[in-house]
């Protein structure tokens, strides 16, 4: 339920600024049409007074049995369905920070490793800050495959109860965790840039509304509180050479008939081709303010130049100026090169947590008021269009010379 | 086989901008669309109806009395069927509660052998209802699915994984979350194809309807709470030149030589 209180003093603030068209003015006073209201709280932010509150159920429970925090080990793909690869570096990312977390809460950081043979897990986690390592061995987890994986993690959440359950918001984190979630009837929360503990709750934030707006999350009422961690934001710590964690062995029995989805073939691209993004140490990207494909080509033309990657804002590749696989951002590739240059970019926050790791940014918008401005070291209020061909003459001349 | 597609309104958020002084959206004038993603599941859908005669389309979508206008898009881009879920008591879901309602209206549409969602939707980015919404009916999923191929009950689908692809094999029912292939073409239905949606069966289903239950609904039902929204922060301290274009330029590479890019 929405609640306007009398404290409302009839500023239309919230008015204008609910996305729903569910408040209006009556009399002095602000009301609320609630089949028209979805709760997104955007008016309880504007309210200059307090006037506006969301009425939640707060049921308390008792979580004194849930300890412990665990991050998902996720092992690479390989073409070959026998094989296992090593352990993919998201994992390592979310050790460190799940370490800072378990420190947080004075509960023991572990790992989750399902898979068919045991590589010294013990070790390689342990350097990175897990106390113990859940370990299934099984030839079933050798190829991934959801009902098996979910049953699995669902079966040792259930024994062992954590309090917290990292996975990586990468492709098998996203198909796995709210499988879980759902399973669990527990909070998840998708693709999360930063995490603190507050309360002894796990405070889980994202960019929301498209990016535009960072939001915290809390799962109060539920255990274990589940998040997907954005991969390549989260530092690595420093490997503790010869710590080793405390190996768990779990024996669980897995029905192979549960394979419903069985993988044929798998292949595994390599760089080949125009320079992939992820790996690139300049970047040159463009966004909606280059206004068309034939023009986004100059985006292309500076990047050939300098040797660099060609990336693209959502809205850029939303309007097909460019393959999805050069998206910067949220739902595309996160980025961290030594140059960003952006042309044409306004910069939503979705853009933003995908870049913003950048050494430099340089960003060129006609908008004095671009949000891309904000992250960038350089900004240039002036028109894409006419700055990319002569940048891109300029550079090819000193170049040719140098 | 029946095809059921779900889909969401959105609010077209690359055109959503920040208040610099409050920090606040500015949502006013920012149009509602049908997700993007949604959009490329529905047209593959309709793309196997076409393929195969006998196979029928079916859109849902949960939202405000106005999300009526994505179900009717879908009918005149030729879904067979549309239902819309709106019920007060909807309002504030998070991803578990929506996959819940989500599957309770799937079951009373019945028999259904393919359900798509798009990968996620642009305004939540969570990617979280599908699979929810997979586990909710017990079914197999296929997430991140680009294209797949039906003979019989057996599917053969393309999906993406981090750094390749995947051809997996299982047999219907199942649900596929699709996710949006390079320079995809926006479709617009013609008069004529909206004046036959107008035809078409139309439902508009409350929680009652679909035998939810209201403890798993709304707020109370979301085990996650935004506890607090806020603009990003500022973590760069920024140099801001106005000039011409072709003193920016020249400026720009003295910004590269000095910071060591180029020579």
């Amino acid at each position: 339920m929405l609640e306007i209180s009398a404290k409302c003093i009839g500023c239309t603030k919230c008015v204008a600024v609910c996305p729903f068209g569910a408040l209006s003015m009556s009399g002095k006073k602000a009301v609320v049409n609630m089949s028209a209201c979805t709760l997104c709280g955007a008016c309880v932010q504007v309210c200059p007074v307090e006037a506006i509150s969301i009425k939640r159920d707060t049921a308390s429970k008792d979580f004194s049995a849930y300890k412990g925090v665990w991050v998902f080990v996720e092992l690479e793909d390989s073409e070959d369905l026998s094989a296992e690869g090593p352990v993919r570096k998201v994992s390592f990312e979310l050790l460190s920070e799940g370490r800072k977390i378990a420190d947080a809460l004075k509960e023991e950081l572990c790992a989750v490793v399902l898979a068919g043979k045991n590589r010294n897990y013990e070790r390689e986690l342990g350097e990175y800050g897990a106390d113990k390592v859940y370990f299934c061995e099984n030839p079933e987890f050798t190829v991934y495959n959801t009902d098996i994986y979910s049953a699995a993690v669902c079966a040792l959440i259930n024994k062992h109860k954590p309090s917290v359950v990292l996975f990586g918001a990468t492709v098998k984190g996203r198909d796995l965790a709210p499988r879980i979630a759902s399973a669990l009837y527990v909070g998840l929360t998708a693709d999360c840039t930063a995490l603190s503990v507050r309360d002894g709750l796990l405070v889980q934030s994202r960019p929301a509304f498209g990016g535009n707006i960072m939001a915290d999350i809390l799962s109060p009422n539920s255990r274990p509180q589940m998040a997907t961690v954005r991969p390549n934001v989260m530092k690595v710590s420093p490997a503790q050479s010869g710590r080793i964690a405390i190996l768990v062995r779990e024996d669980l029995k897995i029905d192979k008939n549960m394979r419903r989805v069985k993988v044929l073939r798998r292949k595994i691209d390599r760089g080949s081709g125009s320079m992939k993004i992820e790996n690139a140490n300049i970047i040159v990207s463009g966004g909606r303010g280059m206004k068309t494909k034939e023009k986004f080509k100059l985006i292309e033309e500076l990047a050939s130049v300098l040797g660099a990657a060609v990336g693209a804002s959502r809205a850029a590749v939303d309007l097909g100026f460019k393959e999805k696989s050069h998206q910067v951002g949220q739902s595309g590739v996160t980025v961290s090169p030594r140059l960003y240059m952006a042309f044409g970019i306004s910069g939503a926050v979705q853009h933003l947590v995908g870049m913003k790791n950048s050494d430099i940014v340089i960003a060129v918008n006609k908008d004095p008021n671009a949000m891309i401005f904000g992250a960038a070291k350089y900004a240039f209020v002036a028109d894409a269009h006419q700055v990319l061909p002569k940048l891109s003459e300029l550079l090819a001349k000193g170049l040719k010379r140098g | 086989m029946k095809i059921i597609v779900c889909i969401k309104q959105v609010p077209d958020t690359t055109e959503v901008k920040i208040n610099p002084e409050t920090g606040t959206l500015i949502r006013t004038g920012v149009p509602s669309i049908l997700n993007p993603y949604d959009h490329f599941a529905l047209e593959s859908a309709l793309d196997l109806k076409k393929k195969h005669p006998g196979f029928s389309v079916t859109v849902i979508s949960m939202g405000p009395p106005q999300a009526k206008a994505v179900v009717q898009l879908a009918l005149a881009l030729g879904a067979d069927e549309g239902v819309l879920l709106s019920d007060a008591a909807f309002a504030g879901s998070d991803t578990w509660a929506t996959s819940y309602a989500l599957s309770m209206a799937i079951k009373k549409i019945g028999k259904a052998d393919i359900i798509m969602c798009g990968m996620q939707a642009i305004d939540g980015d969570t990617a979280q209802v599908g699979p929810g919404i997979a586990q909710q009916l017990g079914l197999p999923q296929v997430t991140f699915c680009e294209h797949m191929e039906i003979e019989g009950k057996t599917i053969i689908a393309e999906r993406h994984i981090d750094g390749g692809s995947e051809t997996v094999e299982l047999r219907a029912p199942a649900l596929f979350t699709m996710i949006m292939p390079k320079d995809h073409p926006q479709a617009y239905p013609s008069f004529t194809q909206i004046y036959s949606a107008s035809k078409k069966k139309f439902h508009v289903w409350s929680a009652q309807d679909v035998e939810a239950q209201s403890h798993y609904l709304g707020l109370k039902g979301s085990p996650t709470q935004v506890s607090k929204i806020y603009p990003p922060k500022k973590e760069t301290e920024t140099q801001v030149f106005n000039l011409s274009a072709a003193a920016a330029a020249e400026k720009i590479v003295e910004i590269m030589k000095k910071e060591g890019f180029i020579k």
